[in-house]
């Protein structure tokens, strides 16, 4: 169907989310909206599904304007929505999920769950997106669940889908499959507002892009003629620098050092193994491998959050099992959480108050057991001019700021002061362009001050662009650190729990192969972390 | 999500559990009920004094040997817990423990003596019909997603103002919609506070229990100590189903009741039905569940809300009739004795469904009635503490149950509409 924004505005005390928006969504047509994050797009999409009411503007559906107060008007007038946080109840079947609102009832309002059952399997078998009608949600894998939340929106009759950041919760093979069920959709004139910030994406599926900045859409794009570089300047408003810079590394004296290591899980499983590592001062190495591999426990044991069954830690010469959690992370470890929102700060703390979390006892945040305040905002307000905070004040909730900011929040208070060992998880997760960009040179800069950095990360990209050695985390164990420059289709495959005798076999003997031609299939592989194990 | 997930290590875990509760039980049994026995036989009369079709026997045990008899089984039972498991069938074993423990109990409760099985059974259905009706208000609530824990002040208001309606009237059914108009309003106090201004729940509720408490009891010495004739109540009489009350021990316990139990059975079945098997019971969970996403949909929350805690009202309304329509016939000050609480534990131990809070509310209902009974056999135990017994038995309950619980995900949060 076609689908005409006309100057949608929408505020909220004290911001401009969108800003006279105008938008054109051709039938048939597969619209990217490319915006970072906190630029609006949520709120224009939540605006066109009735579940934001705007304070100016139209909404025009097949050249009828639409007034949509509530979820269901925008239902009626063919709109469905795959949101970014999933609208499944966990504990209901995948079809009393999908024909919840719209149920066929037989005598004294009884469900018809058979005819329910049916209708799904042949919904699902009809749009190529498969999925077991009487399974529990709860029980089925996110790419799945998504798929419910597709078949809902199609259940209702939907000829415009919005599928909001669909592939964060994806792995890569997850997000291929996404994108055929999308082509399939966008037969027979029905079209798709696709929402991401991660720009390959865009140019992957979009037939058209759109790029909302700061509430205001700042340009449209054809993904065939413009390039990456063109939608990331676009999109934050300013040159971005795609690559990382990166001077060789210069490494010294060792910092970390793990010798076999072992951590178990509840009932005594090892989850690490046999785990040596050392790092040095001046070097970052970089941890890949699927999700789920050891590496979140392996993280949790050398920062003292986990117990460790067997094996040595030592940063700089002190011994980190049996040391408390405090005495590891004043001696100098600064550690940015996988998940920042649960483990990387209080939501309902201030921007300044998060930005002590690691010092709050200490001169001169403290003083005889009373916080300084003085102090505290000061230090502050210099935080967040330095490292780019976008906060209204240091006194705002650090949950009210958007991923991006509250990422920077917690690298600002692990990188402000001197550490000897940084350990980042994920440090670039959900996070927009503008902000990798200065995250990454950040990381960068840390090393060069002598500090010793260890990288987890499942985006291979940002591994090969960052690491100065490249480990692998396979099944708990560790292979590698292997000096860089690696081939991408070398990491790839050790993820998938190949043999690196095999794979560098033929590395170590020519080493001009170490960079493969783009054109290998096997590229494609290798870089996709998902892969199969 | 993953807190109903059971690790090897919490499996092992509670079967020792349950092999500890099996010994102390045995200890328990053979410690107190076999050493100190005030006579060699306990009588149990399975006739009821009306008519039926054919008389029983008595049942006479000798005390002594049954004790030790069925001491001998749970130690049984204990020895294999410790050595292999019940497994999964582990809760229906800690159950069967528990009824070999109150069949010991009353047999040496009852030695020297005679205990009325029919009385016993009838009076636990009785008392479980409150407890029941109360347990289904928080079924439905919290089903919804709003914490009611207001019962027991339905339950007042509704036992008072049925108590002065049926009396000005004269009629039972005239005090059952005054009753019933009681424990509305106090639902729908809950349900503004809560739904439209988003008050916390768990505070909301003590403040209309405290309300209910104050006024009815003021009213109750102002103006009907004043006026007994406010205070008499018509009450319903007990119903004989034909033939069916005439079976021996069945038929006085299930087919000679009084209305207000015949009602608590039909809505725990209308109730089960609607909740899981309708269009209206579909949607009522998921606004409990995932409120926005029933939004997304087309459901409106907060209305599915407020009618899920005013009809919730209507089954505490009935609740609390019954102790002046039924069981008690004269209002009295805070005669309701604390029942709201322990249908709040019903409702938790039936794990929010009408059929499994039905069955918790006859274990409450049996130890409330059992106290009462063991008070005409004069054991030596003290009343006082004997009429704690529901309360204790609620805490054992509770602490054995609720850690497997699984709360609608939605309970107790206000939905606020952009």
């Amino acid at each position: 169907m076609e689908l005409e924004l006309r100057g949608i505005t929408k505020r909220f005390p004290g911001v401009i989310a969108n800003d006279a928006v105008d938008l054109v969504v051709a039938p048939g047509e597969v619209h990217g909206l490319l915006g970072e994050n906190g630029a609006g797009k949520s709120t224009l999409m939540n605006v066109l599904y009735g579940l934001y009411r705007a304070d100016e503007g139209e909404i025009i559906i097949d050249g009828t304007p639409l007034q949509l107060d509530d979820p269901g008007d925008a239902i009626d007038a063919g709109i469905g929505m795959v949101h970014q946080h999933f609208m499944l109840v966990p504990v209901f079947t995948v079809a009393e999920n999908i024909v919840l609102g719209v149920e066929h009832t037989r005598g004294l309002g009884r469900l018809d769950r058979a005819r329910a059952s049916q209708e799904v399997a042949e919904l699902a078998e009809r749009s190529g997106l498969p999925v077991d009608p009487d399974a529990l949600v709860e029980e089925l894998p996110v790419g799945i669940q998504q798929r419910v939340e597709i078949l809902k929106a199609l259940y209702r009759d939907a000829r415009l889908l919005i599928l909001d950041e669909p592939t964060a919760v994806l792995t890569p093979q997850e997000a291929d499959d996404l994108f055929d069920a999308i082509r399939a959709f966008t037969t027979e004139g029905r079209s798709v507002i696709f929402i991401s910030h991660k720009l390959r994406e865009h140019r992957a599926i979009a037939d058209r892009i759109s790029v909302l900045r700061r509430g205001r859409i700042v340009g449209t794009a054809d993904p065939r003629e413009a390039s990456e570089q063109d939608l990331a300047n676009l999109m934050v408003g300013r040159p971005v620098e795609l690559t990382v810079h990166k001077p060789p590394a210069e490494p010294t004296d060792s910092v970390l050092e793990v010798q076999g290591l072992r951590v178990e899980d509840a009932v005594g499983t090892p989850v690490v193994q046999d785990l040596d590592l050392q790092i040095r001062r001046g070097e970052i190495v970089a941890i890949a491998g699927v999700e789920g591999n050891g590496q979140t426990p392996l993280v949790a044991a050398l920062t003292g959050l986990r117990e460790v069954a067997d094996g040595t830690v030592t940063i700089a010469g002190r011994e980190v099992v049996g040391a408390t959690r405090k005495q590891i992370l004043r001696d100098g470890t600064g550690h940015v959480p996988e998940d920042r929102a649960r483990d990387g700060l209080v939501a309902d703390f201030s921007v300044a108050e998060n930005l002590v979390l690691n010092l709050w006892d200490a001169e001169p945040y403290a003083r005889r057991g009373t916080l300084q305040f003085g102090a505290i905002n000061a230090h502050a307000r210099e935080l967040v001019g330095a490292y780019d905070i976008r906060t209204p004040s240091v006194g705002t909730s650090a949950g009210s700021l958007s991923g991006g900011n509250q990422q920077k929040l917690v690298v600002a208070r692990e990188f402000a002061r001197p550490i000897d060992l940084l350990v980042a998880s994920q440090p670039t997760r959900g996070v927009d362009v503008g902000s990798i960009e200065y995250i990454h040179s950040q990381l960068v800069a840390k090393r060069d001050e002598g500090t010793a950095v260890l990288l987890v990360s499942s985006e291979l990209d940002e591994v090969l662009a960052l690491a100065d050695r490249v480990a692998v985390m396979y099944h708990g164990r560790l292979v590698g650190p292997f000096d860089t420059p690696i081939s991408k289709e070398a990491v790839g495959r050790m993820m998938a729990g190949a043999d690196p005798a095999e794979v560098l076999g033929a590395a170590a003997t020519s080493p001009t192969t170490t960079t493969t031609p783009p054109d290998d299939p096997a590229t494609a592989d290798g870089s996709s972390p998902g892969a199969p194990a | 999500m993953s807190q109903a997930m059971t690790t090897p290590a919490t499996q092992r875990r509670r079967e020792r559990r349950f092999g500890m509760f099996s010994l102390l039980v045995l200890a328990g049994m053979l410690g107190v009920f076999a050493s100190s026995t005030r006579g060699e036989r306990a009588t149990f009369i399975l006739n009821d004094a009306r008519g039926q079709l054919f008389e029983l026997p008595d049942l006479v045990l000798p005390v002594v040997p049954t004790v030790i008899l069925l001491s001998a089984v749970v130690a049984g039972i204990a020895a294999r817990q410790f050595t292999r498991g019940f497994g999964s069938r582990a809760v229906v074993i800690v159950g069967v423990v528990a009824l070999l423990f109150v069949i010991a109990f009353l047999t040496w409760a009852a030695a020297g003596g005679q205990l009325s099985v029919v009385g016993l059974l009838r009076g636990s259905l009785a008392r479980a019909t409150p407890i029941a009706f109360g347990a289904m208000a928080g079924v439905l609530c919290e089903r919804a997603g709003v914490i009611n824990i207001a019962i027991e002040g339905q339950f007042l208001a509704g036992a008072f103002t049925a108590a002065v309606v049926s009396s000005i009237a004269g009629d039972p059914w005239v005090g059952l919609i005054g009753g019933i108009s009681a424990g509305v309003l106090v639902a729908f106090m809950l349900a503004g506070l809560s739904i439209r201004f988003q008050a916390d729940q768990i505070v909301v509720g003590v403040v209309l229990i405290v309300f209910a408490t104050g006024v009815t009891s003021f009213l109750n010495t102002q103006v009907l100590s004043g006026n007994p004739q406010l205070n008499s109540p018509t009450r319903f009489p007990a119903i004989s189903v034909p033939v069916l009350s005439e079976i021996p021990l069945i038929g006085p316990v299930l087919f000679r009741q009084s209305l207000l139990v015949f009602g608590m059975i039909a809505a725990v079945i209308v109730l089960q039905y609607g909740l899981f098997q309708t269009r209206w019971g579909l949607r009522l969970r998921s606004v409990g569940e995932h409120p926005l996403a029933a939004d997304t949909v087309g459901i409106h929350v907060l209305a599915t809300r407020y009618k899920a805690v005013l009809l919730g009202g209507v089954f505490a309304g009935i609740g609390g009739s019954w102790w002046t329509l039924d069981a008690g016939g004269q209002f009295s000050r805070e005669m309701t004795g604390g029942r709201g609480f322990i249908a709040l534990a019903a409702m938790l131990v039936g794990r929010y469904s009408p059929v499994g809070a039905f069955g918790a509310a006859l274990i409450f209902g049996f130890s409330d009635q059992l106290a009462t009974s063991l008070q005409l056999l004069r054991v030596p135990v003290p009343s006082d503490l004997l009429l704690t017994a529901p309360y204790l038995v609620t805490i054992v309950v509770v602490a054995g149950l609720i850690g497997r619980l699984r709360v609608p995900a939605a309970d107790g949060k206000p939905y606020v509409k952009q």
